[in-house]
């Protein structure tokens, strides 16, 4: 199986999405088996040619949500059997955190969402705004109509969108056009009055509640956050809190596990660790 | 991108064994999720963690067993059952680590 590590190693450096399955549990002899999986190919076997086959098939679904599970199987991969215990972790490229809006708040969202490990997009109409000098930790700048942008943009459910513009002209089709697509989380800043106006828009253009209520307005938790990088605080918080299905209070206030069981399983590329 | 596999090639390319330890299940409360893992080279160094430093001295002794032998293992680490176990967890959660010498 030589030369699994390599190519295991040239897809993490190239951020190319790859998953790694590893029998943990098995017959004798079949433990550690191994196979490499990416969208295109696999390398590696975990025993035989129809455990493989049920492997790789498996590990593929799993990589396009970015997650990691034990999966079990039978001695020649068949489903409803359990003799077979196979490890497949999923190594997939950063998620996007879109950003639109050039304002100060961004800069400090970009920032932060570059630490949360996201690969960072800023969008704004205006060129003055959306300089490399405002946001040195953006992957991307972008200056264009941000509906625009965000019809061709690429965005799954890993994918967030932070709506910072709070100016009815660019943030009512941004929302818009948000909600169109499969983004994980969706927030838009502004005031109680802005948000009570903006809902009032979003509605004559024709957009339901059920669809107002994947939108966080207003954006993040409720920290007391005023300074930018206070906010930008409250916003990943928020979308942390969104994603693992926790409320955001404090845990001196609460009693049970910290790390809930039904842990998330979305792991990225960065750290190759689960963000449990 | 990865700090773990990065090393682990690099010392495959200088010519070191070396033995990988994944989280590959987590019970209760643990510190750090299922693909999380650490990795030792034969001549001792370490890249990594699989706990907030709880179990790795046992799980380094396991890594430096499978180098030697080459015998891969699932292993659990959890509470109070520390006879069992060898090593405990503070926080009362139970963790299954999968050992293995790099020769793939």
């Amino acid at each position: 199986m030589a030369g699994l590590l390599s190519r295991w190693h040239a897809a993490l450096a190239e951020q190319s999405p790859v998953a790694v399955a590893t029998v943990i549990q098995g017959p004798e002899g079949s433990l550690g088996g191994k196979i490499l999986v990416s969208p295109e190919d696999h390398t590696g076997t975990a025993g035989n040619a129809e455990l493989d086959k049920a492997v790789v098939e498996t590990a593929r679904g799993l990589l396009e949500g970015g997650r990691t599970e034990t999966v079990h199987l039978g001695p020649h991969g068949q489903r409803r059997m359990e003799d077979v215990a196979v490890f497949i972790q999923s190594f997939a490229p950063p998620p996007r955190m879109y950003v639109f809006g050039a304002i100060d708040f961004a800069s400090a969202v970009a920032r932060v969402g570059k630490f949360m490990g996201y690969r960072v997009i800023v969008c704004d109409a205006r060129a003055v705004f959306a300089t490399r000098e405002r946001f040195p930790s953006a992957d991307e700048i972008v200056v264009a109509w941000p509906d625009e942008f965000l019809k061709t943009a690429e965005v799954d459910g890993r994918s967030v969108i932070t709506v910072l513009t709070h100016d009815p002209k660019f943030d009512v089709p941004v929302l818009k056009q948000a909600l169109d697509t499969p983004a994980g989380y969706i927030g838009a800043m502004g005031s109680r009055r802005t948000h009570d106006n903006r809902t009032a828009r979003l509605k004559e253009e024709g957009v339901t509640d059920e669809q107002l209520a994947r939108i966080s307005s207003p954006i993040g938790l409720d920290i007391g956050a005023r300074t930018p990088e206070e906010t930008a605080i409250a916003i990943v918080a928020e979308i942390v809190a969104l994603r693992t299905g926790h409320s955001g209070g404090r845990l001196a206030e609460r009693s049970g596990p910290i790390h809930a069981a039904a842990a998330d399983t979305r792991a990225d590329a960065k750290t190759g660790r689960e963000r449990a | 991108m990865n700090p773990v596999i990065d090393k682990v090639a690099q010392w495959s390319q200088e010519g070191k064994m070396a033995a990988l330890a994944t989280v590959v299940k987590v019970e209760r409360s643990g510190p750090l999720g299922p693909g999380t893992s650490m990795a030792v080279s034969e001549d001792g160094q370490v890249v990594g963690s699989v706990s907030g430093g709880c179990v790795e001295p046992a799980v380094y002794e396991e890594a430096m067993t499978a180098i030697e032998g080459g015998e891969p293992r699932l292993l659990s680490y959890g509470i109070s059952d520390d006879e069992a176990f060898g090593v405990g967890l503070t926080c009362g959660g139970i963790i299954h680590i999968f050992v293995e010498r790099v020769d793939w």
